[in-house]
Protein backbone atom coordinates (compact mmCIF):
# COMPACT_ATOMS: atom_id res chain seq x y z
CA UNK A 1 0.00 0.00 0.00
CA UNK A 2 2.99 2.41 1.19
CA UNK A 3 5.45 1.77 -2.00
CA UNK A 4 1.80 1.93 -4.27
CA UNK A 5 1.00 5.36 -2.98
CA UNK A 6 4.81 6.28 -3.66
CA UNK A 7 4.42 5.49 -6.71
CA UNK A 8 1.28 7.34 -7.27
CA UNK A 9 2.22 10.23 -6.05
CA UNK A 10 6.08 10.07 -6.92
CA UNK A 11 4.87 9.95 -10.48
CA UNK A 12 2.64 12.72 -10.51
CA UNK A 13 5.09 14.86 -8.78
CA UNK A 14 7.77 14.06 -11.38
CA UNK A 15 5.21 14.70 -14.18
CA UNK A 16 3.80 17.85 -12.77
CA UNK A 17 7.28 19.55 -11.99
CA UNK A 18 9.13 18.10 -14.74
CA UNK A 19 6.83 19.52 -17.52
CA UNK A 20 5.83 16.93 -18.95
CA UNK A 21 2.58 17.59 -21.02
CA UNK A 22 1.74 15.81 -24.46
CA UNK A 23 1.02 17.38 -27.81
CA UNK A 24 4.17 20.05 -28.20
CA UNK A 25 4.86 21.06 -30.88
CA UNK A 26 9.21 21.14 -31.27
CA UNK A 27 11.08 23.76 -33.35
CA UNK A 28 14.79 24.07 -33.17
CA UNK A 29 15.01 25.02 -29.55
CA UNK A 30 11.64 26.04 -28.76
CA UNK A 31 8.52 23.99 -27.90
CA UNK A 32 4.92 25.14 -27.68
CA UNK A 33 1.90 23.46 -26.89
CA UNK A 34 -1.01 24.71 -28.72
CA UNK A 35 -3.44 22.78 -27.61
CA UNK A 36 -3.19 23.93 -24.02
CA UNK A 37 -4.96 26.89 -25.04
CA UNK A 38 -8.11 24.99 -26.14
CA UNK A 39 -10.91 23.22 -24.13
CA UNK A 40 -9.04 19.93 -25.37
CA UNK A 41 -5.79 20.93 -22.93
CA UNK A 42 -4.35 17.64 -21.62
CA UNK A 43 -4.84 16.38 -18.03
CA UNK A 44 -1.19 16.54 -17.05
CA UNK A 45 -1.07 20.34 -18.51
CA UNK A 46 -4.11 21.37 -16.51
CA UNK A 47 -2.56 20.01 -13.41
CA UNK A 48 0.73 21.33 -14.10
CA UNK A 49 -0.88 25.06 -14.94
CA UNK A 50 -3.20 24.86 -11.60
CA UNK A 51 0.37 23.79 -9.74
CA UNK A 52 1.64 27.06 -11.37
CA UNK A 53 -0.71 29.54 -11.56
CA UNK A 54 -0.49 30.25 -14.82
CA UNK A 55 -3.34 30.89 -17.24
CA UNK A 56 -2.68 29.38 -20.81
CA UNK A 57 -2.74 31.77 -24.07
CA UNK A 58 -6.50 30.85 -25.59
CA UNK A 59 -5.84 29.49 -29.23
CA UNK A 60 -8.20 32.40 -30.65
CA UNK A 61 -5.25 35.10 -29.25
CA UNK A 62 -1.89 33.53 -29.65
CA UNK A 63 0.20 30.50 -29.38
CA UNK A 64 3.24 30.95 -26.90
CA UNK A 65 7.16 28.96 -27.49
CA UNK A 66 9.18 28.28 -24.86
CA UNK A 67 12.87 27.51 -24.67
CA UNK A 68 15.41 26.51 -21.71
CA UNK A 69 17.88 25.32 -24.09
CA UNK A 70 19.96 26.61 -27.03
CA UNK A 71 19.78 24.75 -30.38
CA UNK A 72 23.23 22.77 -28.83
CA UNK A 73 21.01 21.56 -25.66
CA UNK A 74 22.83 23.65 -23.03
CA UNK A 75 20.61 25.23 -20.60
CA UNK A 76 20.40 28.88 -21.18
CA UNK A 77 22.37 30.57 -18.45
CA UNK A 78 22.48 34.10 -17.80
CA UNK A 79 26.18 34.89 -17.55
CA UNK A 80 26.78 33.74 -21.20
CA UNK A 81 25.98 35.42 -24.22
CA UNK A 82 22.91 34.59 -26.64
CA UNK A 83 22.53 35.38 -30.17
CA UNK A 84 18.68 34.56 -31.12
CA UNK A 85 18.87 35.38 -35.19
CA UNK A 86 16.21 34.80 -37.69
CA UNK A 87 12.83 35.37 -38.28
CA UNK A 88 9.85 34.93 -36.73
CA UNK A 89 6.53 32.28 -38.05
CA UNK A 90 3.36 34.83 -39.66
CA UNK A 91 1.93 36.90 -37.01
CA UNK A 92 -0.07 40.52 -36.38
CA UNK A 93 2.53 40.88 -33.37
CA UNK A 94 4.89 39.34 -31.42
CA UNK A 95 6.98 39.60 -27.72
CA UNK A 96 9.80 37.62 -26.46
CA UNK A 97 10.37 37.96 -22.69
CA UNK A 98 13.25 36.31 -20.26
CA UNK A 99 11.89 34.95 -17.28
CA UNK A 100 13.27 32.82 -14.25
CA UNK A 101 12.38 29.01 -14.28
CA UNK A 102 9.84 29.75 -12.10
CA UNK A 103 7.88 32.43 -14.55
CA UNK A 104 8.75 35.62 -12.76
CA UNK A 105 10.48 38.71 -14.73
CA UNK A 106 14.40 39.11 -14.11
CA UNK A 107 15.16 42.14 -12.40
CA UNK A 108 17.92 44.30 -14.73
CA UNK A 109 19.45 48.06 -14.99
CA UNK A 110 17.19 48.66 -17.87
CA UNK A 111 13.68 47.62 -16.32
CA UNK A 112 13.69 46.01 -19.57
CA UNK A 113 12.41 42.25 -19.73
CA UNK A 114 11.35 41.79 -23.22
CA UNK A 115 10.94 42.70 -26.58
CA UNK A 116 7.96 43.47 -29.07
CA UNK A 117 8.11 42.84 -32.88
CA UNK A 118 7.90 46.59 -33.15
CA UNK A 119 10.86 47.52 -30.69
CA UNK A 120 13.45 45.16 -32.78
CA UNK A 121 16.03 47.02 -35.07
CA UNK A 122 15.81 44.65 -38.57
CA UNK A 123 18.24 43.97 -41.02
CA UNK A 124 16.80 44.80 -44.39
CA UNK A 125 15.94 41.77 -45.40
CA UNK A 126 13.79 41.88 -42.50
CA UNK A 127 15.78 39.56 -39.93
CA UNK A 128 17.05 40.41 -36.33
CA UNK A 129 19.63 39.90 -34.25
CA UNK A 130 18.74 39.71 -30.56
CA UNK A 131 21.58 39.41 -28.08
CA UNK A 132 20.81 37.87 -24.42
CA UNK A 133 23.28 38.69 -22.12
CA UNK A 134 24.63 40.58 -19.11
CA UNK A 135 26.61 43.13 -20.37
CA UNK A 136 25.31 46.39 -22.89
CA UNK A 137 25.58 45.61 -26.13
CA UNK A 138 24.30 47.95 -29.05
CA UNK A 139 21.86 47.04 -31.10
CA UNK A 140 18.98 44.81 -29.69
CA UNK A 141 20.07 43.68 -26.32
CA UNK A 142 17.89 42.18 -23.57
CA UNK A 143 20.06 41.96 -20.51
CA UNK A 144 19.59 38.86 -18.14
CA UNK A 145 20.76 40.02 -14.81
CA UNK A 146 23.45 37.56 -14.58
CA UNK A 147 20.68 34.56 -13.58
CA UNK A 148 22.07 31.18 -13.77
CA UNK A 149 19.01 30.02 -15.42
CA UNK A 150 16.52 31.50 -17.15
CA UNK A 151 13.46 30.54 -20.09
CA UNK A 152 12.53 32.29 -22.94
CA UNK A 153 8.83 33.09 -24.26
CA UNK A 154 8.51 34.04 -27.59
CA UNK A 155 4.73 34.21 -27.61
CA UNK A 156 2.49 35.08 -31.34
CA UNK A 157 -0.54 37.12 -31.55
CA UNK A 158 -3.10 37.42 -33.95
CA UNK A 159 -1.45 34.40 -36.22
CA UNK A 160 -1.98 31.14 -38.69
CA UNK A 161 0.33 28.89 -36.17
CA UNK A 162 -1.68 27.19 -33.86
CA UNK A 163 -2.90 23.27 -33.20
CA UNK A 164 -2.79 22.31 -36.99
CA UNK A 165 1.13 23.03 -36.74
CA UNK A 166 3.43 20.15 -37.52
CA UNK A 167 6.82 21.77 -38.73
CA UNK A 168 9.17 24.16 -39.29
CA UNK A 169 8.64 24.92 -42.34
CA UNK A 170 5.19 26.11 -41.70
CA UNK A 171 6.94 28.14 -38.43
CA UNK A 172 10.09 29.44 -39.15
CA UNK A 173 11.22 30.09 -35.39
CA UNK A 174 14.60 31.98 -34.56
CA UNK A 175 18.10 30.08 -33.46
CA UNK A 176 19.12 30.75 -30.76
CA UNK A 177 23.16 30.31 -30.11
CA UNK A 178 25.54 30.45 -27.40
CA UNK A 179 28.59 32.68 -27.54
CA UNK A 180 30.95 33.93 -24.81
CA UNK A 181 30.89 33.35 -21.64
CA UNK A 182 31.38 35.81 -18.39
CA UNK B 1 7.17 -15.52 -7.30
CA UNK B 2 4.71 -13.97 -4.49
CA UNK B 3 7.00 -10.77 -3.70
CA UNK B 4 6.30 -10.27 -8.15
CA UNK B 5 2.60 -10.36 -7.96
CA UNK B 6 2.74 -7.99 -4.69
CA UNK B 7 5.15 -5.82 -7.18
CA UNK B 8 2.65 -5.63 -9.77
CA UNK B 9 -0.14 -4.60 -7.60
CA UNK B 10 1.86 -2.17 -5.97
CA UNK B 11 2.65 -1.04 -9.70
CA UNK B 12 -0.92 -0.62 -10.85
CA UNK B 13 -2.42 0.66 -7.50
CA UNK B 14 0.42 3.53 -7.88
CA UNK B 15 -0.83 3.81 -11.24
CA UNK B 16 -4.23 4.79 -10.60
CA UNK B 17 -2.98 6.94 -7.28
CA UNK B 18 -1.66 8.83 -10.41
CA UNK B 19 -4.11 9.24 -12.55
CA UNK B 20 -6.23 10.43 -9.34
CA UNK B 21 -3.97 12.71 -8.39
CA UNK B 22 -3.37 14.35 -12.06
CA UNK B 23 -7.33 14.13 -12.08
CA UNK B 24 -8.49 15.67 -9.17
CA UNK B 25 -5.11 18.14 -7.93
CA UNK B 26 -6.74 21.23 -10.71
CA UNK B 27 -9.81 21.04 -8.46
CA UNK B 28 -7.97 21.51 -5.07
CA UNK B 29 -5.13 23.95 -6.29
CA UNK B 30 -5.78 26.66 -3.94
CA UNK B 31 -3.49 29.08 -5.71
CA UNK B 32 -4.28 28.67 -9.57
CA UNK B 33 -4.92 31.44 -11.72
CA UNK B 34 -8.76 31.62 -10.91
CA UNK B 35 -7.84 32.07 -7.20
CA UNK B 36 -4.91 34.54 -7.62
CA UNK B 37 -7.62 36.77 -9.85
CA UNK B 38 -9.99 36.13 -7.11
CA UNK B 39 -7.60 37.61 -4.56
CA UNK B 40 -8.11 40.98 -6.51
CA UNK B 41 -11.32 41.20 -8.62
CA UNK B 42 -14.90 41.41 -7.26
CA UNK B 43 -17.49 39.63 -9.11
CA UNK B 44 -18.90 40.58 -12.59
CA UNK B 45 -16.88 44.18 -12.62
CA UNK B 46 -14.10 44.72 -14.61
CA UNK B 47 -10.59 45.28 -12.76
CA UNK B 48 -6.88 46.14 -14.20
CA UNK B 49 -4.39 43.77 -13.15
CA UNK B 50 -1.31 45.12 -11.97
CA UNK B 51 1.63 45.12 -14.48
CA UNK B 52 4.29 42.39 -13.70
CA UNK B 53 7.25 43.31 -12.27
CA UNK B 54 10.29 40.77 -11.29
CA UNK B 55 9.52 41.57 -7.68
CA UNK B 56 5.47 40.69 -8.13
CA UNK B 57 3.18 39.37 -10.21
CA UNK B 58 -0.42 38.01 -9.90
CA UNK B 59 0.05 35.12 -11.86
CA UNK B 60 3.53 33.47 -13.24
CA UNK B 61 4.59 34.05 -17.24
CA UNK B 62 2.71 37.10 -17.51
CA UNK B 63 3.38 38.79 -20.68
CA UNK B 64 4.80 42.44 -19.75
CA UNK B 65 4.13 44.08 -22.88
CA UNK B 66 0.20 44.06 -22.46
CA UNK B 67 -2.29 46.04 -20.28
CA UNK B 68 -4.22 43.46 -18.64
CA UNK B 69 -7.66 43.93 -16.98
CA UNK B 70 -10.29 41.31 -16.01
CA UNK B 71 -13.93 40.18 -15.85
CA UNK B 72 -14.46 37.25 -12.74
CA UNK B 73 -17.61 36.57 -13.78
CA UNK B 74 -21.20 34.45 -11.70
CA UNK B 75 -23.83 33.88 -14.25
CA UNK B 76 -25.75 31.80 -11.17
CA UNK B 77 -27.80 35.16 -11.38
CA UNK B 78 -28.19 35.79 -15.01
CA UNK B 79 -26.14 36.44 -18.20
CA UNK B 80 -23.62 38.86 -18.85
CA UNK B 81 -23.07 41.57 -21.40
CA UNK B 82 -19.40 42.46 -21.87
CA UNK B 83 -17.55 44.92 -24.15
CA UNK B 84 -14.48 46.48 -24.65
CA UNK B 85 -13.43 49.19 -27.15
CA UNK B 86 -10.24 47.85 -29.51
CA UNK B 87 -7.04 49.79 -28.59
CA UNK B 88 -4.47 51.16 -31.47
CA UNK B 89 -2.53 48.04 -31.23
CA UNK B 90 -4.01 44.85 -30.34
CA UNK B 91 -6.95 44.11 -28.36
CA UNK B 92 -7.82 40.53 -27.08
CA UNK B 93 -10.59 38.98 -25.07
CA UNK B 94 -10.00 35.55 -23.63
CA UNK B 95 -12.71 33.19 -21.75
CA UNK B 96 -11.21 30.52 -18.84
CA UNK B 97 -13.66 28.03 -17.35
CA UNK B 98 -13.55 28.06 -13.32
CA UNK B 99 -10.58 25.69 -13.89
CA UNK B 100 -8.35 27.53 -16.18
CA UNK B 101 -9.73 26.10 -19.24
CA UNK B 102 -9.19 28.70 -22.18
CA UNK B 103 -12.64 27.98 -24.22
CA UNK B 104 -13.09 31.46 -26.50
CA UNK B 105 -10.58 33.65 -27.41
CA UNK B 106 -11.34 36.36 -29.88
CA UNK B 107 -9.10 39.61 -31.00
CA UNK B 108 -10.28 42.48 -32.31
CA UNK B 109 -9.72 42.00 -36.10
CA UNK B 110 -11.71 38.67 -35.91
CA UNK B 111 -14.69 41.03 -34.21
CA UNK B 112 -13.87 43.02 -37.08
CA UNK B 113 -15.40 46.53 -35.47
CA UNK B 114 -14.48 49.68 -32.91
CA UNK B 115 -16.04 47.47 -30.30
CA UNK B 116 -15.42 43.45 -29.41
CA UNK B 117 -19.19 43.27 -27.82
CA UNK B 118 -20.65 40.32 -26.82
CA UNK B 119 -23.47 38.07 -24.19
CA UNK B 120 -21.58 35.81 -22.12
CA UNK B 121 -24.49 32.79 -20.70
CA UNK B 122 -24.47 28.92 -19.83
CA UNK B 123 -25.98 26.64 -22.04
CA UNK B 124 -29.20 26.89 -19.85
CA UNK B 125 -29.63 30.22 -20.24
CA UNK B 126 -29.07 30.22 -24.36
CA UNK B 127 -31.75 27.26 -24.46
CA UNK B 128 -34.08 29.88 -22.68
CA UNK B 129 -33.51 32.55 -25.25
CA UNK B 130 -36.82 33.45 -27.00
CA UNK B 131 -36.57 32.11 -30.15
CA UNK B 132 -39.10 34.76 -32.14
CA UNK B 133 -36.88 37.64 -31.85
CA UNK B 134 -34.24 38.79 -34.15
CA UNK B 135 -31.47 37.98 -31.89
CA UNK B 136 -29.78 35.93 -33.72
CA UNK B 137 -29.15 38.66 -35.89
CA UNK B 138 -25.24 38.16 -37.34
CA UNK B 139 -24.41 40.96 -34.81
CA UNK B 140 -25.08 39.66 -31.99
CA UNK B 141 -22.42 37.64 -30.61
CA UNK B 142 -23.17 35.05 -27.91
CA UNK B 143 -20.61 33.33 -26.07
CA UNK B 144 -21.58 29.53 -24.24
CA UNK B 145 -19.73 29.54 -20.79
CA UNK B 146 -18.87 25.79 -19.69
CA UNK B 147 -19.36 26.41 -16.13
CA UNK B 148 -20.97 29.19 -13.83
CA UNK B 149 -18.04 30.93 -13.20
CA UNK B 150 -14.83 31.80 -14.77
CA UNK B 151 -12.55 34.65 -16.05
CA UNK B 152 -12.82 37.21 -18.83
CA UNK B 153 -9.32 38.26 -19.77
CA UNK B 154 -8.91 41.38 -21.28
CA UNK B 155 -5.50 42.29 -23.10
CA UNK B 156 -4.16 45.62 -25.07
CA UNK B 157 -0.90 45.27 -26.70
CA UNK B 158 1.49 48.42 -26.11
CA UNK B 159 4.65 47.46 -28.61
CA UNK B 160 6.34 50.81 -28.26
CA UNK B 161 6.65 52.75 -25.06
CA UNK B 162 3.65 55.60 -25.64
CA UNK B 163 1.48 53.50 -26.60
CA UNK B 164 0.51 52.66 -23.15
CA UNK B 165 -2.05 55.14 -22.55
CA UNK B 166 -4.49 54.03 -25.47
CA UNK B 167 -4.16 50.71 -23.81
CA UNK B 168 -5.17 51.35 -20.86
CA UNK B 169 -7.41 53.80 -22.07
CA UNK B 170 -9.58 50.82 -24.19
CA UNK B 171 -8.79 48.19 -20.96
CA UNK B 172 -10.66 51.34 -18.80
CA UNK B 173 -13.86 51.49 -21.13
CA UNK B 174 -14.23 47.52 -21.29
CA UNK B 175 -17.61 46.84 -18.92
CA UNK B 176 -18.99 43.49 -17.99
CA UNK B 177 -22.56 43.54 -15.86
CA UNK B 178 -25.15 41.49 -15.38
CA UNK B 179 -27.85 41.72 -17.89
Amino acid sequence: MGVAAAIGLGTTWIALTRGIAYGGVTIGAWTAWPKNGTPGIDPYAKAMMARTGELPVGSGDGVAFYAREDDAGQGLDGRCDVLVSGITPQARFWTLTLYDPQGRLVANSMQRQGFTSQQIIRKSDGSFDIVIGPRARPGNWLPTGGVEKYVLVLRLYDTPIGVATRTGREAPMPAISKRACQ
Amino acid sequence: MRLALWLLGALLLGGIVHLATVLVLPTLASQDAYARVSAIAPVNAVIAVPPPTPEKAVMPFMDPAFAMSVCRYDLSRGALKFSVPISQAYTSVSFYTRSDVAYYAINDRAAGRRVIELDLMTAAQRADLPENEEITAADRLIVTSPTNTGLIVIRALVPEEGWLASARGALAAAQCRLQ
